[in-house]
C-alpha cells in the first residue's frame, strides 16, 4: 500500500507548485502579497523562505504588468505562474491575456507557456468582486487553455500539467473547495493529470450531467438522491478542463443515456452550457430522447447577502428538479 | 535612417499599387530617435518597438525585406501572414513585437528583463512608446513595475506631438513630459529626438546604468510625426506652418550636414549611399511581391503548439460533412 496523506484542495495546489519549483528551476511565481505574506489564501506560504525572492516575486497591484512580465519571461524559456489574488481581478489583465498571450503563438510562432491561477467562485459570501466565475469571458479566445478542477487530486495533477504546458493556461481554483475538500493522496507517487480529458465521476445509464468545479458536489448529491428516491442512474461527468473541451467524452455519454443536463456555477447566458448544447445538437441530435437543459447561476452579478447569493447560485434542489423533468420526458 | 525612409517610401508605392495589405504607418521625420537609441544596445540585448520604430529593428539586424514581407502578408513573412507591421517576436534578434493596443509591449519586455535579472545575466532591454501610448494603463503599470523591481530597462518616450488626431497637449496635464519620470522615481533624460548624436549619447548612458544593475531610465525625445497616423489620414488637423518648422529639423538632413561639416563624408558619398539603399530595397520589393500568399487553410494552424488541437470546425463551416439524411433515424438510443 502506498503511503497516503490527507490533503486539502488548497494543499494540493501548493504541493503542485512546490514540487514543480523543486524539480524545475525555470518555474517561478509572481503576484500580489504572495511572498512575505504567503498569498491572500496562504497558497504560497513558505515559498519565499524556500525558493528566495528571485523566484517568489511580490509585485505591485498591476495585473497587466504581472501578466505581461509572465509572457516575456515565458518567451525567455521560464515557466511563470502568476497569481490573481481573486480571479475577479483578472479583468485589468484582459488585454494582456487576450491580445498578447493568447495570440502570441498564432501571430509570431513564439508561444507563451504560462499559468494564471486564482480563486474563483461563490458561496463564500464575498460579494460581486470576490466571487465571479470568469471562464465565459475567455471562452471565445482561441489560444488559451482553461482548467477548473473539482478534486484535490485533479487540482494537483492538472496544475502540474498546466505549468508544463507550452501554451497559456488559466487555472480556476474554486475558493469554496480550498479547505472543505480533503482527500487521501499518495505521498510518493507523481500525480499528473493531462489537460483536455474529462472524468466520469459517477457512472449511470439514464441521464448525463456535465459539470465542473464546485458544482460537481451538488450534481453528485443530486445524482445520489435520484438513485435513492427514483431508482434512476445519473452519470456525472466532471469536465476538469474547459479548453480544450473533451467533447468526445460528452458525446459518448449522451449516446449512452439519451438525456443531457449541463450544470455550471457561472451565469447561463453565453456560458459553457450553451456551447456544449450546440455541439451535442450538431453531433448527437439523433441520440437525444429529450431536450437539453441547463442549470446555472442567475444572469445577474453575484450578490452579497446570503439570502440573495443562495438564490443566485444553482442548488441541489434545482439539479434534482431539472433531472426529474428530463427523466420523465 | 536612409534604409528606414527608403523602405517606407517603397512601401508607399506598394500601398498605392495595392500590394500592401491593410494600413501603412510612417515614421517620417522621427526616424532618428529609434535608430540612434538602438545603436546603444549590444549583442544579446532585447528591444521592443512601437509602431514607428522600424529603424531600430534594422539596427538590431533585421533584414529590411522582412518588413516588405510583413506589409504584403507573404507566407514567408515573420508572422506567416497572420499579423502585420512590426508585430513579430524574433528571439534570435532579441525582438519582442508590439500589438495594436500599444503600451503593452513594455509589460512583456519587463518579463524579458526579469529573466535577465533572475539569471544574473548582464543584458538590458529597450522599448519605445509614443506620448499617446504612454497614457495607457499598461504603460503606467509597465513603467512602475520596471521601476519598482529595478529591471534593466530603458524606455524611450517619443513625443511626436500627435496621437492619431489628438494633440499631446490634450492628452496630459504635464507641462514637460520629463516630469512623468518623477512619478515612477526613475532618472530621466530629455533629448532632441531629431539630433541623433544627442539621442545616442543619452541612450548609452541609460543602457550603461541598466547594465550596472541601477534600474530603469526614461528618455523623452522631442520629435515630430510629419505624416498622418496612417496612410488614410491626410493630417488636415495640422497647421502647415508647424510642419514647415519641423521639416527644417529633419534628422537625416541634420546628420548629413554634421557629417559633411565634420569631414566624415562628402555630399557625393552621402548621395550615393542613399541611391544604393533605394536600389537595394527596390530589388528586394520586386522579389517579395512575387512570393506566394499563405494557403487559406493555414488560417487553422499554430493556435496551440499541439497541432491536433487545431480547430477542425466541422459543423460550422461550408466544408462541413453532415450525416446522410437517408441514414438518420429519429432516436438512435430507442432504436
Amino acid at each position: 500500500m502506498p503511503e497516503l496523506r490527507e490533503t486539502t484542495y488548497l494543499e494540493a495546489i501548493r504541493e503542485a507548485m512546490w514540487e514543480e519549483m523543486t524539480t524545475d528551476e525555470s518555474v517561478f511565481v509572481l503576484g500580489q502579497d504572495i511572498g512575505v505574506y504567503g498569498g491572500a489564501f496562504k497558497v504560497t506560504a513558505g515559498f519565499l523562505e524556500e525558493f528566495g525572492p528571485e523566484r517568489v516575486i511580490d509585485t505591485p497591484i498591476s495585473e497587466a504588468a504581472i501578466v505581461g512580465a509572465a509572457i516575456g519571461a515565458a518567451h525567455m524559456g521560464l515557466k511563470p505562474v502568476a497569481e490573481m489574488q481573486f480571479i475577479d481581478f483578472i479583468a485589468p489583465a484582459f488585454d494582456m491575456i487576450v491580445n498578447f498571450a493568447a495570440k502570441s503563438r498564432y501571430r509570431t510562432g513564439i508561444g507563451a507557456g504560462l499559468v494564471i491561477r486564482g480563486p474563483c467562485g461563490g458561496g463564500a459570501r464575498a460579494g460581486p468582486f470576490h466571487s465571479q466565475n470568469v471562464e465565459s469571458y475567455f471562452a471565445n479566445v482561441a489560444g488559451l487553455k482553461m482548467v477548473a478542477p473539482a478534486t484535490a487530486r485533479d487540482a494537483k495533477g492538472l496544475l502540474r500539467s498546466a505549468i508544463r504546458d507550452p501554451d497559456p493556461v488559466l487555472f480556476f481554483e474554486h475558493k469554496f473547495l480550498y479547505r472543505r475538500i480533503k482527500e487521501d493522496l499518495p505521498v510518493d507517487e507523481e500525480i499528473l493529470v493531462p489537460l483536455g480529458e474529462a472524468r466520469i465521476h459517477r457512472p449511470g445509464s439514464d441521464l448525463t450531467i456535465v459539470t465542473y468545479g464546485a458544482m460537481l458536489y451538488k450534481a453528485g448529491g443530486a445524482a445520489e438522491r435520484i438513485a435513492d428516491e427514483d431508482g434512476a442512474q445519473v452519470e456525472v461527468i466532471d469536465l476538469r478542463t474547459l479548453r480544450p473541451l473533451d467533447t468526445d467524452s460528452i458525446m459518448d455519454s449522451v449516446r449512452r443515456t439519451g438525456r443531457l443536463l449541463i450544470v455550471h456555477e457561472a451565469s447561463g447566458f453565453g456560458g459553457f452550457a450553451g456551447e456544449i448544447t450546440a455541439q451535442v445538437s450538431e453531433q448527437a441530435f439523433e441520440w437525444l430522447d429529450a431536450p437539453i437543459r441547463r442549470v446555472t447561476a442567475l444572469d445577474t452579478p453575484v450578490p452579497y447577502a446570503p439570502t440573495l447569493e443562495d438564490y443566485y447560485l444553482p442548488q441541489e434542489e434545482d439539479i434534482v428538479a431539472a433531472a426529474r423533468w428530463l427523466l420523465a420526458y | 535612417m536612409h534604409v528606414t525612409r527608403a523602405l517606407e517610401e517603397r512601401l508607399e508605392i506598394l500601398f498605392k499599387q495595392g500590394h500592401v495589405v491593410g494600413g501603412l504607418y510612417r515614421s517620417l521625420g522621427q526616424e532618428g530617435t529609434a535608430v540612434a537609441s538602438a545603436f546603444a544596445l549590444q549583442d544579446g540585448d532585447w528591444l521592443a518597438p512601437s509602431i514607428r520604430d522600424m529603424g531600430a529593428l534594422f539596427v538590431r539586424g533585421l533584414d529590411p525585406a522582412e518588413m516588405l514581407r510583413q506589409y504584403t502578408a507573404r507566407r514567408s513573412s515573420l508572422c506567416a501572414g497572420k499579423d502585420n507591421t512590426t508585430h513579430f517576436t524574433v528571439p534570435d534578434l532579441g525582438l519582442v513585437g508590439p500589438v495594436s493596443p500599444l503600451g503593452t509591449q513594455l509589460c512583456v519586455l519587463n518579463g524579458v528583463a526579469l529573466s535577465f535579472k533572475m539569471r544574473g545575466q548582464p543584458q538590458v532591454c529597450m522599448t519605445y512608446q509614443g506620448e499617446g501610448a504612454s497614457r495607457t494603463g499598461a504603460a503606467h503599470e509597465g513603467m512602475n513595475f520596471a521601476a519598482a523591481l529595478e529591471l534593466p530597462m530603458v524606455v524611450v518616450l517619443e513625443h511626436n506631438h500627435w496621437s492619431f488626431g489628438t494633440r499631446s497637449t490634450s492628452e496630459a496635464a504635464v507641462e514637460k513630459w520629463v516630469d512623468v519620470a518623477e512619478a515612477y522615481g526613475v532618472p530621466c533624460a530629455e533629448v532632441d529626438g531629431n539630433d541623433v548624436l544627442q539621442v545616442y549619447d543619452e541612450a548609452v548612458i541609460a543602457v550603461s546604468r541598466a547594465r550596472r544593475g541601477e534600474g530603469m531610465t526614461l528618455i523623452v525625445a522631442e520629435t515630430y510625426r510629419m505624416l498622418g497616423h496612417a496612410q488614410h489620414d491626410a493630417q488636415k488637423y495640422v497647421p502647415p506652418e508647424e510642419l514647415e518648422r519641423w521639416r527644417d529639423l529633419d534628422p537625416i538632413a541634420r546628420f548629413e550636414t554634421y557629417l559633411e561639416e565634420s569631414g566624415f563624408a562628402d555630399r557625393a558619398e552621402l548621395d550615393r549611399m542613399k541611391i544604393d539603399v533605394e536600389k537595394e530595397i527596390a530589388e528586394a520589393a520586386a522579389v517579395v511581391v512575387a512570393e506566394p500568399a499563405p494557403e487559406p487553410e493555414e488560417a487553422r494552424t499554430r493556435v496551440y503548439e499541439d497541432e491536433t488541437l487545431a480547430p477542425p470546425a466541422p459543423w460550422t463551416r461550408r466544408d462541413a460533412v453532415y450525416p446522410d439524411l437517408a441514414t438518420v433515424t429519429p432516436s438512435q438510443t430507442r432504436g
